[in-house]
């Protein structure tokens, strides 16, 4: 009992800690005052000045762009790149697979980094060009980290199977590859959609004045002090994200107690 | 899932249009400008941009370190830059300026003349005067109860944790050689080397190192005693007036914030008109009022609200001025500069 | 099967914007002279020589040791969380994971700033501290105040690959132990705790390489005090515009993520399932 009383108290501490900075977001976009810390009325003006405030909705405008854009960009590249490593030979999948892993487990700062000297090297003029390939690039292995789990399972003579029966080798891949790893595609596409939202630091090396995402509208303004204009933005993402998931989990609850756990 | 696709594809349809919209919206004119944080009334912009009809694209940043390094790598074509005095000494030997055409920039006409070919631009070929002002120190009279009249008390123990920093390599360095009497234009390695030593015994006492967030760590009262340029001074006493400011007596730095074309700018007849448009009267007064810095603008100071024509901070005794030296470039010696800097950051 | 056609536009792409950028860095790292005039630069190692400064390599050592606590404090958290997690039943067991998921769905430097709120010297907890009539603390801008930054933001990483590792244990193992007499500590520790390796190694990887290389939560909670080897990299880009001694670092920190990966496969080597993938 005494044992039961702890797990909870437990749980509860963490997700204190994991909740109590978002909790204080969200009561801080209702604040009057201008500063951090000093509570001095309830306002809603913060909301209605997200909606007139251009820096911020052009940041987002951005962000939603370039994460939209990269992450179809990046999962059509993956979906194909991974069916091809799949079918490579083991040594040249080995090499493929290793130089794959590299912006993955390479620091955030190094990938952006290089990116930057090649850009510049390139005399490409930094801006939404290069966020957009800079995201591209990082997406891309994700992608392909997701699929070809899901390539492994696939039955191999599935589709010699259907190119016997006539079919071209584009309709098999078509008709009978793609569909089979569906779930696959789409978790690569939601990880490189999540990613490319979040990023910060591989967009600060490599966007020029015009093109700004919120990440990095924030990061200056951090400098300056926060304009509660973004706890205002924050709490209406934050909310619709949580209400979407209640939705899908709810209508997918029928599903998950057939399947079990969602990951 | 069908159903959420299609609704997923219709926007990013959408998307796709709208940004091929905004793509052919770029054929009208766009200025990127390239200031400091915190720098100019953003409802100047506004104006600017109704009235020429030209989008501007505006940026900050924290150091004239940064804005040069940002410039020279080519990452990003500026129009119009705000660097000071020893970078502009410094873009113009590098050649990363375009001349000025004066008759573009009528509005010249309204900066006072001591503020005009300065020794960084001895013909002012290259920079209009923007802001000017000082480095000093400033404290909360509740909590600094002692009289503040030098640096020395940036290294008092009694003050842990209360105190500071400007995150500026030429900044604090100066400040560091001045209290040990030496020329913040230092050129000597051994000066430099006791100033990074006296940075470095100071890094425990040190509360933060910021730049454009001091002001509301002194009006909250978080920090009571810090080195600020006196425009934020100014917009700090403000809001609290229990804030005083002064030069300390071992003297400090006096800088010239000027506006610049770079070489990256590809529209230098609008980024004129820009630069024009920011020295008119009442614009000027308009910033002045805002940032709370010193204006060199003539006409300008004569729309100011009295308290502010009148303040010491901004507008201090020619005796304070006369102890202020003005940056130079210390140009091969630069990289010096910047080790040291880092190495004080890195230390600890 | 001849479909190896359709990797090629990645490889290309490969090639392009992920070897070649590193082989510029490779290429900064052993010069010096003029970054941005081509023709005017020499070999050298001097770059790699700067490095070896005591000053330089504290901040390394600094780096790591803060990167292994958080690792530490994440792992001491997440692993009795990630239990109690997988121990509950099916519905409960989802939402709690939903719940560790989310919070990544709000900007993460704006989480990060946030606590600036709650730690400030007149933040929630110090007017907490001082309304119970004691001496407000020195919260922020310190060592403490990073390793806060760190283990909030990274200890989902650690939670999630431990937690599904543990929910993929056979229960017929532990109930056969229980049968055999083992308490309930030589259950965890015989059975439970080897199985959960793979887990374990890709939280531990999953925290600590964010974590070593993390310029933001320094910058943001450290108040420019604590340099950390990701903000040694930033400044030599972004505001010394030294790319040359930049680059170096970045290859050293890249060699040294490398290896500690190549270390955490061994232990991970014939165990499979462990990421999230």
């Amino acid at each position: 009992m005494v044992n039961k009383q702890l797990k909870r108290l437990y749980t509860f501490l963490i997700f204190l800690f994991l909740y109590a900075p978002i909790i204080i977001l969200m009561i801080f976009s209702f604040n009057s005052s201008k500063s951090r810390g000093v509570w001095t009325g309830f306002t809603f003006k913060w909301y209605i000045e997200l909606f007139k405030n251009e820096e911020v909705l052009t940041a987002l405008y951005y962000t939603l762009l370039v994460a939209v854009l990269a992450s179809i960009i990046s999962t059509i590249i993956g979906t194909f790149a991974a069916i091809g490593i799949h079918n490579m030979t083991s040594f040249k999948k080995k090499v493929v697979l290793n130089l794959n892993y590299l912006p993955v487990l390479n620091p955030d700062i190094v990938t952006a980094v290089s990116l930057m000297i090649l850009f510049r090297f390139a005399n490409i003029d930094f801006g939404f060009l290069t966020m957009l390939l800079a995201h591209i690039t990082f997406n891309i292995p994700y992608v392909i980290l997701s699929i070809l789990p899901k390539l492994k399972q696939l039955n191999k003579h599935l589709a010699e199977a259907a190119m016997d029966l006539g079919a071209t080798p584009f309709y098999a891949l078509r008709k009978v590859i793609i569909p089979e790893i569906m779930p696959g595609i789409v978790t690569g596409a939601l990880i490189a959609f999540t990613l490319s939202i979040d990023d910060f630091v591989i967009s600060f090396f490599t966007t020029g004045p015009q093109v700004t995402n919120l990440s990095i509208t924030i990061y200056s303004m951090a400098r300056r002090g926060i304009n509660p204009v973004i706890n205002a933005l924050s709490t209406l993402m934050f909310l619709s994200v949580l209400i979407l998931l209640i939705i899908i989990n709810k209508r997918t609850s029928k599903d998950v107690k057939h399947r079990g756990d969602i990951i | 899932m069908t159903r959420l696709g299609k609704l997923v594809l219709v926007l990013c349809l959408i998307m796709i249009i709208n940004f091929i919209f905004t793509g052919c919206d770029r054929k009208e004119d766009v200025l990127n400008i390239y200031n400091w944080g915190d720098y100019i009334d953003p409802t100047v912009i506004k104006d600017f941009e109704d009235e020429y009809n030209i989008k501007v694209n505006y940026s900050t940043f924290a150091t004239n370190e940064d804005m040069y390094v940002k410039l020279k790598s080519g990452a990003g074509n500026y129009d119009v830059a705000f660097p000071s005095d020893y970078m502009i000494e410094r873009m113009i030997k590098e050649d990363m300026l375009y001349k000025l055409d004066k008759n573009n920039i009528p509005n010249l006409k309204n900066i006072d003349e001591k503020f005009i070919n300065l020794s960084f631009d001895p013909e002012n070929q290259y920079s209009v005067p923007y802001f000017w002002g000082t480095v000093g120190i400033l404290y909360n009279r509740k909590v600094v109860k002692e009289k503040v009249d030098s640096w020395d008390i940036l290294w008092d123990e009694k003050y842990k944790n209360e105190i500071v920093m400007l995150d500026s390599q030429r900044d604090s360095i100066g400040v560091a050689l001045k209290k040990l009497g030496y020329s913040m234009n230092s050129r000597d390695i051994n000066e430099l080397r006791k100033a990074k030593e006296i940075l470095i015994k100071q890094k425990p006492l040190v509360y933060t190192y910021v730049i454009d967030e001091v002001k509301d760590l002194m009006i909250a009262g978080e920090a009571n005693l810090g080195v600020v340029w006196s425009g934020d001074a100014t917009a700090a006493i403000r809001e609290n007036e229990n804030l005083e400011y002064v030069i300390p007596k071992e003297g400090s730095n006096i800088w010239f914030d000027n506006m610049v074309i770079p070489k990256s700018s590809k529209n230098k007849k609008k980024a004129e008109l820009f630069i024009d448009f920011m020295c008119r009267p009442d614009i000027a007064a308009r910033n002045t009022d805002y940032v709370g810095y010193s204006t060199p603008n003539n006409e300008a100071i004569e729309k100011l609200p009295e308290d502010i024509k009148n303040s010491k901070v901004a507008y201090p005794n020619e005796e304070d001025l006369e102890r202020c030296e003005i940056f130079k470039d210390p140009s091969d010696f630069i990289t010096k500069y910047d080790i040291i800097w880092t190495e004080i950051k890195a230390e600890y | 099967m001849k479909l190896k056609w359709t990797s090629y536009p990645y490889i290309v792409w490969m090639a392009i914007f992920i070897i070649i950028p590193l082989l510029l860095i490779l290429f900064f790292s052993i010069t010096s002279g003029d970054v941005f005039r081509l023709g005017e630069f020499q070999f050298t190692l001097d770059n790699f020589k700067r490095f070896m400064n005591p000053i330089y390599l504290k901040v390394l050592g600094r780096s790591i040791t803060l990167a292994l606590q958080s690792t530490a404090i994440c792992f001491l958290l997440g692993y009795p969380m990630a239990m109690i997690i997988s121990k509950a039943e099916l519905k409960k067991r989802n939402a709690m994971i939903l719940l560790f998921v989310v919070p990544m769905w709000m900007n993460f430097l704006l989480r990060t700033y946030a606590w600036l709120t709650l730690l400030g010297r007149n933040g929630l907890i110090n007017y907490i501290i001082k309304s119970l009539g004691f001496e407000p603390l020195s919260l922020i801008y310190n060592n403490k105040a990073i390793l806060l930054g760190m283990v909030y933001n990274f200890l989902p990483f650690m939670v999630l690959p431990i937690y599904s590792v543990l929910i993929k244990i056979d229960n017929s193992l532990i109930e056969a132990a229980e049968d055999l007499g083992a308490s309930k500590l030589e259950v965890f520790t015989r059975i439970i705790l080897p199985l959960s390796i793979p887990g374990i190694v890709s939280g531990f990887t999953m925290v600590f390489m964010p974590a070593v290389s993390t310029f933001v939560i320094s910058s943001l909670l450290g108040g420019g005090k604590y340099m950390l080897i990701g903000n040694l990299v930033e400044q030599q880009f972004l505001w010394s515009g030294d790319w040359n001694f930049g680059s170096a670092i970045s290859i050293v920190m890249m060699i040294f993520i490398l290896i500690s990966m190549a270390i955490m496969a061994k232990f991970d080597e014939d165990e499979k399932g462990g990421g999230l993938w």
